[in-house]
């Protein structure tokens, strides 16, 4: 297979392209498969796009995968992009009403970047308002339903841009990931999510969260075409000084074989509690697979990372979002509440009737972890717990190329199940968090089903180690033939 | 760690968010049930460790001190809930 430059539409694809004029399978087509249709010029640019709005048209009211349909037509490959990532004249809510009616007036640099490469935008899509959630329920417009079983959820927060994936909505589309935002929903909605490391994707435009997790990630059917979109956005952005130059160019995977790969399996992470019985089962059996592939494999410990990733990551997270947020107070933009009082009963009212529930309860606790007399014990101790996770991964990278474990712990939860506890919800993270803390990269991707559902495999990598990533999950991918079409639209 | 309702009202004050009245006895619990589990940090001796508080090196980060076009004003003002006369008009400060 040639590597693909998506920039430039060229490469055979992984699949046989259908003829000119013949129907466009939309749940099937890779975006690289796309891509080789319109460089033999046996699909236009029009038809590619007209088929997914046709999809969306179809399908969009029942899984409401998308906030807003832009219905752009371009030459490339069109791409759906999550409700935070800023866009120029295109509305962008964040998923909160505090946003509601918010148009920007510039692009956020991965947005532009891929208008720059010619992928036009079908449309924003839906997320947990300002990417704090694990199930896209705490979107203010309505939750977005899982392809796979649409009485359940695609995951979240990045929900939108899975289900879109999944549900042949998009070809491709971006997520952003601050606590497993992207790999969560990637497992539970049957497609491939990548958290870059940290640094290696601009933040500029992107509605922050958190400044020192949030990355944008590539959600896509194929892991080709995640390697394709992530060098699509990577590289250094003179608008964001948190980034850096990629150390090494992307490598778009082609090998099958895992010979001289070292995966490391953390204990911790394999056999926490509350993990399903069926997705170990699948994990084991794509452990075993690598094996065959070449791979060796060997049980490590993270000792520390999974027991204290979760309370670190809820008071880091929060921390930094209290902060963040602080921007939206009815002056400059969005939602403005009518007051009949003084600028702070402006700034009080509007945030009261703007911001839903869940980023009230993170604001309130990060603001409480900030405050004097409480700053030591809870962030200021979170940050040093956050070191103590770093140097376990460290240390587990000198033996190990790639770790490995279950995404999520579950397979996609039906909606509503755990609205209601905040803390039941926050456990959907416990294995995506601990690698995000040291601003390590993790790719998940299919490795079967349990019940019916997509089970995710997560792989971990150090910095900068996408292509390894790559290679692994590329390599896996093809030995496990996952069908990532949900067997209900099949 | 238990936490009360002055520690809610203080704590929205600081972060200019209004509760209501009948809400702050449940935000107390919830607020409170997040904090007991989040307290596990502090179950770690860590005097020795140090504070992480960015993933990579970057030391400085420095841009050239070269003026670029801004945003023109009225793009800056195309969002405003009430502009006038070329800026952001609010309700004033203490009333």
């Amino acid at each position: 297979m040639a590597p693909w430059n998506p920039s430039r539409h060229s490469g055979s694809g992984s699949q046989p392209a259908e003829a000119a004029g013949a129907v466009i399978d939309t749940l099937r087509l890779t975006a690289e498969a796309a891509a080789g249709l319109l460089e033999r010029g046996e699909v236009s640019g029009d038809e590619l796009a007209g088929a997914f709005l046709a999809a969306i048209e179809a399908r969009d009211p029942e899984l409401h995968a998308y906030l807003h349909v832009e219905g752009e037509r371009g030459e490339g490959v069109p791409i759906a992009h999550k409700d935070v990532i800023t866009t120029k004249g295109i509305p962008t809510t964040a998923g909160s009403r505090i946003l509601e009616g918010y148009t920007p007036v510039f692009d956020s640099t991965v947005a532009a970047r891929c208008k720059a490469a010619g992928l036009p935008i079908l449309g924003k899509t839906n997320l947990d308002e300002f990417a704090m959630g694990s199930s896209t329920e705490n979107s203010a417009f309505g939750p977005t339903r899982n392809p796979w079983d649409p009485e359940r959820v695609p995951g979240g927060s990045s929900g939108g841009s899975a289900a879109a994936v999944a549900g042949g909505l998009a070809p491709w589309a971006l997520g952003t990931d601050t606590g497993g935002s992207v790999k969560q929903p990637a497992s539970l909605c049957g497609v491939v999510g990548l958290r870059p490391t940290y640094g290696t994707v601009s933040r500029y435009g992107i509605v922050a969260f958190a400044s020192s997790l949030d990355q944008v990630g590539p959600l896509t059917k194929t892991v080709r075409d995640n390697a394709g979109l992530y060098a699509l956005i990577a590289g250094k952005d003179p608008c964001d000084s948190t980034t850096v130059e990629l150390p090494a160019p992307v490598v778009v995977p082609e090998g099958t074989d895992l010979n001289g790969v070292r995966i490391g399996v953390p204990k911790e992470m394999n056999e926490a509690e509350g993990i399903d019985p069926g997705v170990s089962e699948r994990v084991n059996e794509a452990i075993r697979l690598a094996e065959e592939l070449g791979a060796e494999i060997e049980e490590t410990s993270l000792p520390r990372s999974v027991d204290y990733g979760l309370a670190c990551y809820y008071l880091v997270a929060p921390a930094e979002a209290s902060s963040n947020l602080a921007r939206y107070d009815g002056v400059r933009y969005g939602h403005r509440a009518e007051v009949d009082g003084d600028l702070t009963a402006l700034y009080s009212r509007t945030r009261r009737e703007g911001f839903g529930a869940e980023p009230k309860r993170r604001i309130l606790l990060g603001t409480y972890a900030l405050s004097a007399g409480y700053y030591d014990a809870y962030y200021g101790q979170a940050q040093k717990v956050r070191t103590v996770i770093a140097q376990e991964h460290a240390a587990a990278f000198e033996r190990f190329d790639v770790l490995v474990s279950p995404t999520s712990p579950t397979v996609a939860f039906k909606i509503g199940e755990k609205a209601e506890n905040p803390l039941a919800m926050y456990l959907s993270d416990v294995l995506t968090i601990p690698s995000n803390m040291a601003g390590l990269p993790g790719l998940s991707l299919p490795c079967g089903l349990a019940e019916g559902l997509p089970v995710g495999l997560q792989l971990i990598g150090p910095q900068f180690s996408e292509n390894t990533l790559f290679r692994v999950g590329h390599a896996l991918e093809q030995a496990i033939g996952f069908d990532y079409v949900p067997e209900r639209l099949r | 760690m238990a936490i009360t309702r002055e520690d809610v009202l203080h704590v929205a004050a600081l972060a200019r968010l209004e509760i209501p009245e009948d809400e702050v006895d449940s935000v107390r619990d919830q607020l409170g049930a997040i904090l007991e589990a989040v307290g596990k940090v502090s179950e770690l001796d860590l005097s020795e460790v140090e504070p992480m508080t960015h993933p990579l090196d970057l030391v400085n980060a420095w841009a050239e001190d070269e003026p670029r076009p801004s945003l023109p004003r009225e793009e800056a003002l195309a969002n405003a809930p009430d502009p006038f006369e070329g800026q952001f008009r609010v309700p004033a400060v203490g009333g």
